[in-house]
This record gives C-alpha cells, structure tokens and sequence, in this order.
C-alpha cells in the first residue's frame, strides 16, 4: 500500500529523517522521562519545549486496537479497500501509540494483542514511513 | 463592533467548581430552526446566511419579543460541515448582490460574521453584546448563558449554522493531494494512513465491546428509537426529506464506513441553521413562552496521551463530566428526567450515557440498557431528540428537544412516561464539549 508521499517540516524532521536511516525515533522530553507522538513544539506534560530530544526506540510493539476501513477519504488509499488500520503501542512505553497498515496481516483478520516488529516502507515521493508487521 | 472568542474563563471545566452562581437566574425562551437541505443548492434564499437570517427571526417571534429588546448575539463563526469553498472559485452574482458584504466575500456563506448577521438583520438595533462560542451550539449555549448570567446581556440570541457544499465529505483538498507535511502525517486525525472521521470512535467503541462483551447488533434498538424520534421532529432532515423508518434489519445490513462503524453510525452532514433566545429569569416570565431555566453548563477539555483515546481515558473523562454537570446543578442521576446527550457518532452515545450514570448505569451497560424499552412513551427514555442520527448533523437537535420537552412543545415526540422537569444536553466528543442541564424550575 502506497501512501501519499511526505514533505518533512521543522517539526517532524528527526522523525523522518530517522526512518530514512532504518531507525524509529520518537520525541522525548528529558526533564520528564516522557515520550510523545504525535510529535508537538513542548512537552505535553510540563508545557516547556527545552529539553525536547530524539530518542531511538526499540522497534517492537503491540497490537492494541484495529478496524477495517472501507470509505477512506485519502485518494490514494481508496483502490485498496477495504484495509486494516491498526494502533500499535510500543513496548518502550505502551502509552505511546503509532498507526499502522499492517502489511502482511488478511482484513479483518487483526491478532489484538500480538506482537509486532517496525518495518520501513516507501512513501509516494520515496519518503520512508514506519510501518509494523506481525512478528511470526 | 469586532467580536471576540469567548475566553476560556466562560466555560467551567473542572470539578469542585461548586454550584453555577447563576443557577436558575438564565433561561432560554425561544426557539427558531430553518429549513434543512443536503447541500447548498447555489440560490440566494439557501444560503447558511439566510438560513441563519430565517433561524434568528423565528427564535425572535417564539419568545415574543420585539428585536429592540435584543441587546446580544453569540454565535459560532465555523459553519463548515467538511465542505470547503473552492479556492478562486467566484461567487455567483446574485448571491453576492443579495446580501449586505462585510469585507470578506465568503462570509454568510461558508462563514459566518456577527458583523455579517447585523448587516443583514437591520431591525436588530440595540445589539451591543457579540461573542463566539467557537466549535457548536453547545459552545454558543455555555457562552450566551454565562454572558446573561454575568449580567454582559440581558436578551440573548444564539445561532449555529452550518453550510455544506457538493463533493464528499473530507475527500478534496489535502485528501487529494500528492504530498503531505509532515507534520500533518503524524497528526491524530486525518492521516497518511487515511483514517475516516469516525475511525476513533470506531476503535473506541471496538475497545468496549471486547472489554464488556458486547456487540455492534446490540446498537440496533438505539438506532431505530433515534430514527423514530427524528421522524417526530418536523424541523430535521430525516422528517423533511427521507421519512423513512430505519429497522434493524436496514442498520444491520448497511455498508461500513470503518468497521465496527457502519454508514448508520455516521450522522448525515446537512445544511440548516438554529437559533435560541435566552434571556434572564426576570424578564422570562412576561415572555410568551414557558422560560426554560439553566440549571448548570460544564464543559470536558480531555486529553488523550498519543493518537486516539484510549478506552480509559474515554471513561474517565465522562465520568468527570458527569460529576461536574451534577455538581454545577446540585442535582444528582436521579433528578433526571430525560438526556439528550450526544450522539454523532452513533457509537459513543453509551459513553455519555454511563459517564452520565443515567438511570444507575454503570460503565458497560449501556448497550444492555438498549435492549429495554427506551422510548419517548417509556420511563427511561434515550435521546428523545432522536440527536444527529435522527435528525440529521446539527449538533443542536438535542438542545432544542430539552427546551421543548419542558416547554410541553415536542409535539408527538412529547415524553409521555415521565414528567419532562430536567433534562441535560451536550457534547460533542466524550473527550471534549459542553453541557447543558435544563429546568422546568429555578432550583
Ligand atoms: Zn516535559
């Protein structure tokens, strides 16, 4: 499944420049301990964008949530519904959840709860994306 | 005049706020609703400005008040459903010619000003209060009753309009396009992962079943009731358009939009205005109407940690809100006599009700709840407004049903097995909106 291609902007460049590289980088604020994704410009819990950092993740997850889209308003996506849109957690804190496509996995066919490994797709413009697989 | 957001100070947010100091002292006397349309259909006479033109003149003559005496307006500006006006498309000349401009083109259009309103509403002569209440009506609601209450207006008008254009919901503009920022690729919402609107709710809803042991089928009484409740409201779209029952078997059977929510679950984005006039309790008595007395407004602003909310979250959250709309009230579940809590989507409406602990429930027994007798005949009627599902999207229905269900002005959707004395509005999102609980009586 082929996504719209992305622009990186000041704020999520790490990110995607990270996944460029092969690695999965969320933001953290080191005077917290505290990851968050979606990335912000301050820390959600002391409000301040000081002490913002990249920090590399472990790469595996959980399969928290699912559903099967079937009416997508992204054009690109409509000629392969229906697909799964799935939310994984990850295990470096499971209160941080990514979006994924779950390549590989049949629709409808979600195993909740399963473990989950990141993987590194091409977007439409070459950008690379996270995306998660069922680890066998 | 220019016209502000209403600060953030006008909405009470938290708990321990104690009782509203203008419990009672705010009621809403009139009402006025335009026609509803699917779409703008490009004439002058069904453009959102003369719908909210039509709303407003209605809400004036309901409560029997000349226009002199109204000194404030509050309204939302956004009237968007997900439409957007096609950028450099011209506006057709007999639209522009119809009304009074302000200095933006798309204003009455696919926005709207107080300014705009004033212009175009030349017997409104004594206006010297306008507010935003930016995102709904039940923004609007909170905002007009606190700026009565406060004493910054004495007879209020609240509008909430909406305009929809042709094309799909959501599906132009960044949907299309080849490219996205990356930031907006991240974002919750719409994403590179193409999630429709009701995907959230979709998974939230998903999250509940498996933790309680529920089912999507078991929505199936809720759907019809609040099918059959918008038939009753002359005023909403299914009525003027589609009078058409919906069974089980129809919702049952429906296309999904993101599994587990199906077209039903979505309500339908439509075109129409609605218009309140809210005034001190003083004043309301010499009205032509039954005043409506506000008993509280409390507002939920949760915060999800990472993209959608989780099912804890989601509970927590509507169990505050509920605390603080009873505390605000010095009322408890049992003075209730009716909700009209929110319901677009379909599938969080058991979230409202159970953060409500409306007739004793507790977290998961909503849907049980649906399989009993939840009609407007019974003693423990759901959504007598029959909301957005039932009547189309205005994210106002509910509020109207509670004034007229306490006025004795439903009509047939007039509750019959308990007596309509208090009834609570609001929403929209279980993370996020505002709350309304109406009285037949002060306090
Ligand atoms: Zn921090």
């Amino acid at each position: 499944m082929v996504k719209q291609g992305v622009v990186p902007d000041e704020l999520t460049k790490p990110f995607w420049d990270a996944a460029n590289q092969g690695r999965l980088e969320m933001q953290n604020c080191s005077a917290c301990n505290r990851l968050q994704n979606p990335p912000l410009p301050a820390c959600s819990q002391c409000k301040s964008g000081e002490h913002l950092e990249w920090k590399e993740m472990s790469g595996r997850g959980k399969i928290y949530n699912y559903g099967v889209v079937y009416d997508c308003p992204v054009k690109l996506l409509q000629q392969e519904q229906p697909f799964n849109l799935v939310v994984i957690t990850l295990d470096d804190d499971p209160g941080i959840q990514m979006y994924s496509h779950l390549p590989g996995t049949p629709v409808d066919e979600v195993p909740v709860g399963a473990a989950v490994q990141v993987i590194f797709e091409d977007t439409a413009n070459g950008q690379k994306v996270p995306e998660w697989r069922v680890v066998a | 005049m220019t016209t502000e957001n209403a600060p953030a100070s006008m909405y009470r947010t938290t708990e321990g706020l104690g009782v509203w100091e203008h419990k009672g002292k705010v009621a809403a006397v009139g009402i006025g609703h335009s026609p509803t349309t699917r779409r703008w259909d490009g004439t002058p006479e069904n453009t959102m400005g003369a719908n909210s033109i039509i709303a407003l003149r209605r809400a004036i003559e309901d409560a029997g008040v000349s226009p002199d005496q109204i000194d404030g307006l509050v309204l939302d500006p956004v009237t968007t459903t997900g439409a957007h006006w096609p950028e450099g498309q011209p506006i057709p000349m007999d639209v522009v010619n119809a009304f009074n401009p302000t200095d933006d083109p798309l204003d009455g259009i696919a926005k709207l000003s107080a300014e705009w309103i004033l212009k175009n509403m030349p017997e409104l002569t004594n206006v010297k209060f306008t507010m935003y209440g930016l995102g709904c009506m039940s923004h609007a609601i909170v905002v007009a009753a606190q700026a009565v209450g406060e004493g910054r207006t004495h007879t209020c008008l609240v509008l909430k309009s909406w305009h929809n254009l042709e094309g799909r919901y959501n599906q132009s503009g960044i949907s299309a396009a080849d490219t996205v920022p990356g930031t907006f690729a991240l974002s919750p919402g719409r994403t590179l992962w193409g999630a429709p609107g009701s995907y959230g709710t979709a998974l939230q809803f998903a999250e509940y079943c498996r933790k309680y042991g529920k089912s999507h089928d078991m929505m199936a009484p809720f759907m019809a009731n609040s099918r059959r409740n918008g038939l009753l409201f002359p005023e909403g779209y299914w009525a003027q358009h589609r009078p058409e029952q919906l069974t089980a078997e129809d919702y049952l059977n429906a296309r999904w939009i993101a599994k587990p929510a199906s077209l039903f679950d979505n309500d339908i984005p439509i075109m129409v205005s609605g218009a309140y006039l809210f005034t001190t309790a003083e004043r309301a008595k010499d009205m032509k109407q039954k005043p409506v007395y506000i008993l509280n407004h409390a507002s939920s602003r949760g915060a999800q940690r990472s993209i959608l909310p989780t099912l804890d979250e989601v509970e927590a959250e509507t169990a505050s809100t509920g605390r603080k709309i009873y505390e605000g009230a010095g009322i408890t579940a049992d003075d209730l006599s009716f909700e009209n809590m929110y319901d677009g989507f379909s599938l969080f409406h058991q979230f409202h009700l159970e953060g409500l602990r409306y007739r004793g429930m507790q977290n998961g027994d909503a849907l049980d709840f649906y399989q009993t007798d939840i009609s407007i005949e019974g003693p423990n009627p759901v959504l007598p407004s029959g909301g957005n599902i039932g009547s189309g999207r205005s994210r106002f229905w509910m509020h109207t049903d509670c004034i007229q269900q306490i006025q004795g002005r439903a009509g047939a959707r007039q509750i019959t097995g308990v007596k309509p004395e208090i009834g609570v509005s609001g929403g929209p999102m279980p993370m996020g909106g505002n709350f309304t609980v109406w009285s037949a009586s002060p306090g």
